[in-house]
């Protein structure tokens, strides 16, 4: 498994690592935050937001929006497809908004 | 499945899809192939980190190249490879002729995409990420996978009323 996973932790950028600390996610062990996405979590008001919200959040959205990363953002802007371009646009406002407006009063929950 | 109105552009492709296997009748080992590249786009999604939730928020904070020079490559690649198959009228594996169908607008991609985007920040990964997810051993993202599948049941069962 040594040549198909990374074995040394993520380094991420230190003002990321910083503002994360803050919120208590110090484990870089996974390739997800394991300090916030775990079972235990899943029973914690933040646990459901993050995980079970989040997750209908990626399934509604993609079919409402015909298409995921993979059918608009790379297939759609490959074959020049205007409405793919719309919706990565779109892809990218909302996860803006999430990252920088909404999540960081979810993580500190 | 009674479609009342014919608005579900996916459900389009997905009956042409039908309508060729109709023809073709592959054997089920025909279906090995795409298992194979299954395998491999799981191994590339870890190795190149794209499924890490880390990642994702340095690509939403501008903190980090990683993200935009992954997608940004698979669409030159992409983009290459639409053009290698229209000009060499390339064939599938089984001598199909391959079409590309342009997308039709609906507002649907704005505001799907917009809820896409949200989700894709809190869970760090899209559709195909949450199963490389998994596989890395974080088991609870099971539970995110079958939350999203249940957000494209209920979108089905929303469909006739959202604005399209």
């Amino acid at each position: 498994m040594g040549i198909l996973s990374n074995p040394n932790p993520v380094v991420v950028n230190p003002k990321l690592a910083t503002e994360l600390a803050g919120y208590g996610i110090t484990n870089y062990d996974n390739l997800i935050p394991l300090d916030i996405m775990n079972w235990p979590a899943l029973l914690t008001l933040k646990g459901f937001l993050l995980m079970v919200v989040g997750g209908f959040l990626v399934g509604f959205g993609t079919r409402y929006a015909g298409g995921c990363t993979s059918g608009h953002a790379i297939m759609g802007l490959s074959n020049l497809q205007w409405p793919s371009l719309i919706a990565t646009i779109c892809f990218m406002i909302g996860g803006f908004i999430m990252a920088n407006l909404i999540l960081p009063h979810i993580l500190a929950l | 499945m009674v479609q009342h109105k014919n608005t579900d552009f996916e459900t389009q492709t997905l009956d042409a899809v039908c309508v060729n296997e109709g023809q073709l009748t592959p054997k089920w080992y025909h279906n090995i192939k795409y298992l194979v590249v299954g395998v491999l786009f799981g191994i590339v999604f870890v190795k190149s980190e794209v499924v890490s939730w880390f990642r994702i928020q340095e690509m939403f904070r501008l903190q980090s190249f990683h993200m935009y020079g992954i997608i940004g490559s698979a669409v030159v690649v992409g983009m290459i490879s639409v053009w290698l198959i229209k000009k060499f009228n390339i064939k599938t594996i089984h001598g199909e002729s391959i079409e590309f169908h342009p997308k039709t607008f609906n507002k649907g991609q704005i505001y799907g995409g917009l809820l896409f985007g949200l989700g894709w920040a809190i869970t760090g990964a899209c559709p195909g990420p949450l199963f490389a997810q998994i596989g890395t051993g974080a088991t609870v993202i099971f539970v995110t996978l079958l939350s999203a599948i249940a957000g494209t049941w209920v979108y089905g069962l929303l469909r006739d009323r959202l604005p399209h």
